[in-house]
């Protein structure tokens, strides 16, 4: 670090800009958990200073939305998506490297084509095909255009590919099959790509909200997202209710993102950093 | 060799499967069908053609022009705030100094809200009667609320999509400032090069393939961006509509396009080609001035 010894008085300047900076990015964070530890009637009299700390603005949000539900449906929703995305990206991935097959290069070609689509393009005519099947409102509605993409399939096939040849021809002398190659060694040695996929798409799908909009009606169907939704327009007389539930609902992904911080840094700059 | 292609196809099938049917039906199978829907106008569940001019007199419509507009300013807006802020935060994080690593998990704690969280927050920033800037600055805070005024709702919106993705730009652009070698400050400090040229010699043309992997992530996110404007404005504030972009127009409420599945393929459509046609002109022009190494 020869370079990054700085002088004292520049050293304060630097943690003085942070802070500041840091002040700017928490200040709606900080906005909101002040209100939401508020009585309903103080929530809003001086809007940046604590006051009358209670629970019960909290306590009443979870129980006037119907909130544990929501946050209920999201996890099994993501939690679904995101086993799925990570086995049926494995499986492709591996077929694309290790397997020689014709029709290779045309479908491999043909799925990373699919990465162009933008999601809005596809969802009216997906909209229509869940309710011809009678799926609406339902958690197959709300997890199967997911279950497989390509770029899960393009950032495992990337990881495959760093592993040498002459593994696989190792193991296949010493009689191991694919199956057993993928699962004992080329899962093993992939694990931090695969779980900054995992955690990804774990994300994305905690955050869907257009689709979900699309294809639920009934309360019993809402995510965490378009139970928000609701309540912003439902509870628009007790806005200290909405901003109580929007504090509830964001404090489980706050947790994930800070036990999963490295995951993430990685699956966010999967396509960023060159090497 | 070519025996052995033909023996490692079924496992080929079984693996490979489970991907192509999801991405067929549920990507390749609708892209198709919307193109041929997009000619299309409907009312419930029945449909009658206008045959391929259907696109040309949707592009030319007021609305989506409009819609277009919004949309460019949008990105205008949001993508080189966001990316400067984000640079910004990015590069003042990245000394080695005591406690930096608490102010980098509060610049990456953004990506942590979702579009609805992220919106919902500053609905209430922004309300008029219990905002709090509307408490403490009054002014067109107060009166009529910067969602509510014609001129300002696209601000707002952008501030608070800006606010949403600076946790991802920071993150993506740190992971790139920590991939630059540190003996090419070394000897660019030995040069003489000032801290500011070192920034602008070194590190900017270092970190361009990062940049532009975020410009063209963020322009995307702008040009599909739907939560934050059902959320906040639902387009409006009408009559001038000034926040409807491409993506509301297609998917928002009260539109031309609600319950015509028709009418919404043709703009979604529409917004695949526009999308298609800037990736290509990003990658193109930008890509020429990315410094990739050797």
């Amino acid at each position: 670090m020869a370079i990054d010894h700085v002088s004292s008085g520049r050293k304060v300047g630097r943690y003085i800009l942070l802070a500041l900076m840091a002040a700017v990015v928490l200040f709606p964070i900080y906005v909101m958990v002040i209100a939401s530890l508020k009585p309903g009637n103080k929530a809003f009299v001086h809007p940046l200073l604590p006051g009358d700390f209670t629970f019960s603005t909290l306590r009443e949000a979870w129980n006037s939305g119907s909130l544990g539900r929501a946050l209920w449906v999201s996890t099994i929703v993501s939690v679904i998506v995101t086993l799925a995305e990570v086995i049926t990206a494995i499986l492709a991935a591996y077929a694309f490297v290790f397997l020689k097959f014709p029709g290779q290069k045309i479908i491999f070609a043909i799925f990373l084509a699919t990465l162009l689509v933008p999601l809005e393009a596809t969802l009216t005519v997906n909209r229509r095909t869940m309710q011809s099947l009678g799926w609406l409102n339902s958690y197959k509605a709300l997890t199967l255009p997911f279950l497989a993409t390509a770029f899960g399939i393009f950032m495992i096939r990337q990881v495959f590919l760093t592993i040498p040849k002459e593994m696989r021809e190792a193991a296949s002398m010493d009689g191991l099959g694919h199956i057993g190659f993928m699962y004992e060694v080329a899962v093993p040695l992939s694990r931090p790509t695969i779980g900054a996929l995992a955690l990804f798409s774990f994300l994305t799908s905690w955050n869907q909200y257009l689709w979900p909009n699309l294809v639920t009606t009934n309360a019993k169907y809402n995510t965490v997202q378009t139970g928000l939704k609701a309540l912003r327009f439902a509870s628009l007389d007790k806005p200290n209710l909405v901003i109580a539930g929007t504090v509830i609902v964001a404090l489980p992904i706050f947790v994930v993102l800070i036990a999963f911080q490295r995951q993430l840094v990685r699956g966010l700059t999967a396509g960023a950093v060159k090497g | 060799m070519k025996k052995r292609r033909w023996r490692d196809a079924g496992l080929a099938a079984v693996l490979i499967g489970p991907s192509a049917a999801v991405l067929g039906l549920f990507v390749i199978y609708p892209l198709l069908k919307a193109v041929w829907l997009g000619r299309e106008r409907c009312s419930n569940a029945k449909c009658s053609t206008n045959g391929w001019h259907q696109y040309v007199d949707a592009f030319r419509s007021n609305e989506f022009q409009d819609a277009l507009v919004v949309t460019l300013k949008y990105a205008l807006i949001t993508v080189p705030i966001g990316l400067v802020l984000g640079i910004g935060l990015a590069v003042l994080a990245d000394k080695y100094i005591r406690g930096v690593g608490i102010f980098r998990t509060i610049f990456s704690s953004t990506v942590a809200t979702s579009v609805a969280v992220a919106s919902v927050m500053w609905f209430f920033l922004f309300n008029p009667n219990i905002g709090v800037l509307a408490h403490y600055l009054g002014g067109v805070f107060k009166s009529p609320g910067l969602l509510q005024d014609s001129h300002t709702a696209l601000w707002a919106v952008s501030a608070s999509s800006i606010w949403a993705n600076l946790g991802f730009t920071f993150i993506v652009v740190t992971a790139g400032l920590q991939s630059v070698p540190k003996d090419l400050y070394e000897s660019a400090y030995v040069d003489g090069a000032t801290g500011f040229g070192r920034f602008t010699n070194v590190t900017l043309p270092m970190i361009s393939p990062t940049l532009l992997f975020a410009t063209v992530v963020l322009t995307t996110r702008a040009f599909q961006s739907f939560g934050e404007i059902d959320i906040l404005t639902a387009g409006g504030p009408a009559p001038t509509n000034p926040t409807t972009t491409l993506t509301y127009l297609a998917y928002g409420k009260g539109l031309p396009t609600s319950g015509d599945d028709g009418l919404r393929s043709t703009v979604s459509v529409l917004l695949f080609f526009v999308l298609l046609v800037l990736a290509l002109v990003q990658f193109r022009g930008l890509d020429k001035r990315v410094h990739y190494g050797n």
